[in-house]
């Protein structure tokens, strides 16, 4: 080719590359460097020592990128070693966490503490049987209220309302509902439980109330979001066929969006069910299995974790223990939750052609 | 509830198909009742919001319009005067975790969409969206036993060697339960919806830009810059703000972290922080009663108005976007 | 409608997992407590402090009595009086007698019409100032030094008032670090009581639930939340129930040139000093503390049941006298002493408080 320039020649468009085997051997160089510098300056820091290393790695790469390849590369290099940095920094809290909840968690996580609740129990022992059924039945009662609400609210939103006066109005509110501060929801129920059922009303259905105050607007979004991407032309051959709208929507339209909706739901609940604020206040607390919503104070998981935190006797670690083998439930059954979510989503994927 | 003709061809382009209205006919009880439902359901959402504003509103107003000196015999002192140090901590502590967590969920985001091998983006992203699930008691529980311990040689190192510069000055606290520590831990929590926002509107980038770009022989960070950014940015700021409407209201993990007082100040590693709204609610209802109980909801009202504001702008934002959008 | 059967699946098995599942340590008259069967409940809220003595309390109950449950909340003392005074819960744990204008006649839904309530002090607990200084095991403070570092007057370990008070011990050149309660409690005014009657001069601010915002200081919420801010912290000081500071060092207090350990006796005895608040029923037993007399370890909680005199419903009055019985017997308050810490009631004051509480009808 006789208009390729000389400049352009194949040996000049990889040249100025740094080699491969920079990138490892300045992560090791690097590494080391800030434990030295950090076992000088601060006493051998861990977490200083990292967070050098990863200075001296960026200026280092950015120094030889700069000479070797120039000022774009070097740019280009920056940008990248900040992006993974930030993605490692990020796995930082999350390993912590997950690593504290396990190595902790595990102490009390058997048997006794599944089958047990704190009836009769003073110090050591016990379990969170109570807890468990209790985070069911709240979290249940609370679904059964807020997916019915939600899911024929998001029906309306996405399939009468258009764009009318009253659906952007419920579409503004459900935004601001989204952003009701736990706390005030369980004030909410406590209050409103007072005024019906007489002052100081504390008891599941209380909790469940609370609870859904803060689901429904999470299951109307993702419904509505759901339903929308059911394609028109589903709708219109159902209409072609002289099907009359509601049966279209019952028929055609959910079964189609089912998966997307089970699983927007399942996240919803997975939401909701570690909530510990409003429950403190609306669903109260007790010792004992209580299988009744709607008489006597409930206790639920969070609640529990949060009460052997707060109130411990005078055995401190037996309360600790069960407090972190409570976050351990608590974040095993939101991540069951989770990946039932996900797998329905998935194994129902394809959305047309059903 | 009766369909016109014509209300039917106003609905939007691009919105459901709607059946012809002679066609199915309009006097089934079924369509009647169906559609009575659901409208039902959206009207109730409306009630209930109203309901929970107008019980604030009710129980809060005792606090609101009582005799200053009444208040500061029987309550916390005069209204105004009492929340506004909370209402700073609020918004303080939610400002100071998002300045933490935006940048590094941009990185993320940007990770996932555009640097991570499409086999490991996928179990990445769902491994960052786990953090969103995890129960705030659980990171209050990390935050005050595992991470305030761990951070507080760094901060007496911050305030020994950078008390020059001024977030880093005063007396160091000796327990590292202070604002930033609430505010790593509130990132944290923000830090999976922000990222998960971001990456769908990344991976919502025209792909034709970008591989332009490339082609033009941009390196892959200034494709992102031309092409990615510009096109993400009101994506971002709404992101931002969901998040910011998610740390103001934080309630347990920050009541379990941080060592707040009445305080207005934006000195990072001392013993007096602001408190936030939702943690001085969570903490002082037990023993409230009367006025005080009244002047608490009160509070909570202030923070529900804080958040109503944020979401409205975050909105506003969202909404303008779409209007370009559209343009395109 | 697909969704339906799905989330009626759901529901199906937690219920199924609810109904199965009655804690293996219930027997079947507690499982069955929820049922409105033959099975009773009595409820009370109140004070966090009481919490530890309350579980071993009722744990001790309803073993021997097995077909009742007994719900303790500790919602704290404040949210036990409302409630207590709305007829939400059958009795109040608090850690202040009710005041006389919250007495009388009438004011409570869930007594009869002519019963008032009757305060009887059931929990005494030293409050110990806790600190965790490197290298140091044990600390000696007169209440002016307390009120000091408190109220943010003295700021380092080796300031010249805690030297005193310490000959040989070696004083790091550190911050203190105090901690106070950040939420109301009881706890915070037994303390600022304490350190307004011994050393008013430099504590200026009147007993408060609220620590006086304007001494500064590090605020953490609870007792737990001061007990670990103070353990894991370092050169930290704070004040706290001493049963819950099992492993930290407890300061003595110099009162009148004596040392004086936060210790059971030296709590229980402040009750002998103090006398009952005057022109109430011979059954009520609300004290006005006396922090200043001679051995007497000043900085105490007393913590208080609210009963009714009469209860509406006389099978609830039964319920309250037979757990209150148990708790001011002598069986009640020795295991509340080994459970959490706390100081029994001495042989003289039992044998009121079981007067009084045998008048409960």
């Amino acid at each position: 080719m006789a208009t390729l320039s000389p400049t352009l020649a194949s040996g000049d468009l990889t040249s100025g590359r740094l080699p491969k085997f920079t990138v490892p051997v300045a992560i090791v160089a690097s590494l080391a460097l800030g434990y030295v510098l950090a076992s000088v300056l601060g006493g051998g820091n861990l977490a200083l020592a990292t967070l050098l290393a990863f200075v001296i790695y960026l200026v280092g790469i950015e120094i030889a990128a700069r000479i070797v390849e120039g000022a774009r590369q070097a740019s280009d290099h920056r940008a990248r070693n900040l992006i993974v940095g930030a993605f490692v920094l990020a796995l930082v809290p999350l390993g912590s966490v997950s690593w504290e909840a396990i190595s902790k968690g595990l102490a009390r996580f058997d048997a006794t503490y599944f089958s047990n609740s704190m009836r009769n129990v003073v110090g050591e022992g016990g379990g969170a049987a109570h807890a468990i059924y209790g985070t069911l039945w709240v979290t249940g009662m609370a679904s059964l209220i807020s997916v019915p609400i939600g899911l024929m609210t998001a029906i309306y939103l996405a399939e009468y309302g258009g764009r009318n006066r009253l659906s952007k109005a419920i579409t503004f509110f459900v935004d601001v509902m989204t952003g009701v501060p736990s706390i005030v929801a369980g004030l909410f129920a406590y209050a409103l439980m007072s005024l019906v059922f007489g002052p100081g009303t504390k008891n599941g259905f209380s909790g469940a109330i609370a609870l859904s105050v803060l689901m429904i607007p999470v299951v109307v979004r993702s419904c509505e979001e759901l339903l929308r991407l059911v394609p028109n032309e589903l709708r219109e051959a159902s209409y072609a066929l002289g099907v009359p709208k509601w049966v279209t929507i019952v028929r055609v339209v959910i079964p189609t969006a089912v998966s997307g909706l089970v699983s927007g739901i399942i996240l919803a609940v997975a939401r909701v069910i570690g909530e510990t604020a409003p429950l403190l206040i609306a669903a109260g607390f007790t010792a004992s299995v209580n299988n009744n919503l709607f008489a006597n104070p409930m206790m639920t998981l969070p609640v529990f974790v949060y009460d052997s935190y707060a109130h411990p006797g005078t055995d401190i670690q037996a309360y600790t223990d069960r407090a972190w083998a409570g976050a351990l439930t608590l974040i095993l059954i939101v991540m069951v939750l989770n990946l039932v979510g996900r797998l329905i989503a998935r194994r129902f994927a394809p959305k047309t052609g059903r | 509830m009766t369909d016109t003709p014509t209300g039917q061809q106003d609905t939007a382009v691009g919105g459901p198909a709607q059946p012809v209205a002679g066609l199915t006919g309009r006097r089934r009880p079924g369509e009647a009742v169906f559609r009575g439902v659901a409208t039902g359901a959206g009207i109730l959402i409306l009630l209930i919001l109203m309901l929970v504003a107008g019980f604030l509103v009710f129980q809060g107003s005792p606090a609101l319009f009582a005799d200053p000196a009444k208040l500061a015999s029987q309550g916390y002192g005069e209204f105004a005067a009492w929340v506004l140090p909370y209402a700073f901590g609020t918004v303080w502590a939610a400002v100071l975790a998002l300045a933490l967590a935006v940048p590094v969920a941009i990185g993320i985001a940007l990770f996932i969409s555009h640097y991570a091998p499409r086999r490991l983006a996928q179990p990445l992203g769902y491994v960052i969206d786990l953090l969103a699930a995890v129960p705030s008691v659980v990171f209050g529980l990390w935050g005050s036993l595992v991470l305030a311990p761990a951070v507080f040689p760094l901060y007496k190192w911050l305030n020994e060697n950078m008390g020059w510069f001024p977030l880093f000055s005063g007396r160091y606290s000796g327990t590292g339960r202070t604002i930033l520590t609430a505010a790593i831990v509130l990132a944290t929590m923000v830090l999976p919806i922000v990222t998960s926002l971001c990456r769908e509107v990344f991976l919502q980038a025209p792909r034709l830009h970008e591989e332009a770009a490339l082609a033009l022989g941009a390196t892959r960070w200034e494709m992102i810059k031309m092409a990615v950014l510009p096109f993400a940015r009101p994506g971002i700021i709404a992101a931002v703000m969901l998040g910011l409407g998610r740390a103001l209201g934080e309630t347990m993990a920050v009541t379990m972290v941080l060592s707040g007082t009445r305080n207005i100040t934006f000195l990072l590693l001392t013993s007096e922080n602001p408190n936030t709204i939702a943690a001085t609610i969570a903490q002082n209802f037990p023993e409230a009663s009367g006025l005080k109980t009244s002047q608490l909801i009160a509070a909570g009202l202030v923070l529900f108005l804080i958040t109503l504001v944020v979401n409205m702008i975050a909105r506003w934002i969202v909404a303008r976007r779409a209007e370009y959008s559209g343009a395109n | 409608m697909k969704i339906k059967p799905f989330a009626a699946a759901a529901l199906v098995t937690a219920t199924a997992l609810a109904f199965a599942g009655c804690a293996s340590n219930e027997t079947s008259a507690a499982g069955s407590t929820s049922a409105s069967g033959g099975s009773q409940t009595l409820t009370g809220v109140g004070s966090s402090a009481q919490k530890a003595a309350q579980e071993k309390w009722v744990a001790t109950f309803q073993t021997a009595n097995p077909a009742i449950t007994v719900n303790y909340s500790p919602d704290g003392s404040g949210a036990g009086r409302t409630q207590f005074i709305a007829g939400a819960a059958n009795f109040a744990g608090s850690d202040r007698p009710l005041k006389d204008e919250e007495m009388g006649a009438g004011t409570f839904a869930g007594c009869a019409a002519d019963s008032s309530a009757l305060n009887l002090p059931v929990y005494i607990s030293p409050i110990a100032v806790i600190f965790n200084v490197d290298g140091v095991k044990d600390l000696t403070f007169d209440t002016d030094t307390i009120a000091g570092i408190f109220s943010g007057k003295i700021t380092k370990w080796n300031d010249a008032a805690i030297a005193k008070t310490n000959p040989g011990v070696t004083l790091p050149d550190a911050n203190i670090t105090a901690v106070h309660r950040g939420d109301d409690s009881g706890t915070t005014n037994n303390f600022t009581d304490t350190l307004n009657k011994t050393s008013p001069t430099v504590w200026t601010q009147p007993a408060a639930d609220t620590f006086p915002a304007d001494f500064g200081g590090e605020a953490a919420s609870g007792t737990s939340g001061v007990i670990q801010a103070v353990s894991g912290g370092s050169n930290t000081i704070g004040y706290a129930d001493a049963s819950a500071a099992k492993d930290l060092g407890k300061a003595s207090i110099l009162v009148n040139g004596k040392a004086l350990q936060p210790t059971a006796e030296a709590a229980a005895s402040i009750l002998d000093h103090s006398k009952t608040v005057a022109g109430r029923d011979a059954n009520d037993l609300a004290y006005t503390l006396d922090r200043t007399s001679e051995g007497v370890y000043p900085a105490v909680l007393v913590s208080y049941a609210i009963v009714c005199q009469t209860y509406k419903d006389a099978a609830v009055g039964a319920l309250v006298r037979d757990y209150l019985g148990y708790i001011a017997s002598a069986d009640g308050q020795s295991a509340a002493a080994t459970a959490a810490g706390s100081a029994p009631l001495s042989t003289a004051l039992q044998a009121k408080v079981k007067t009084a509480v045998a008048s409960i009808k």
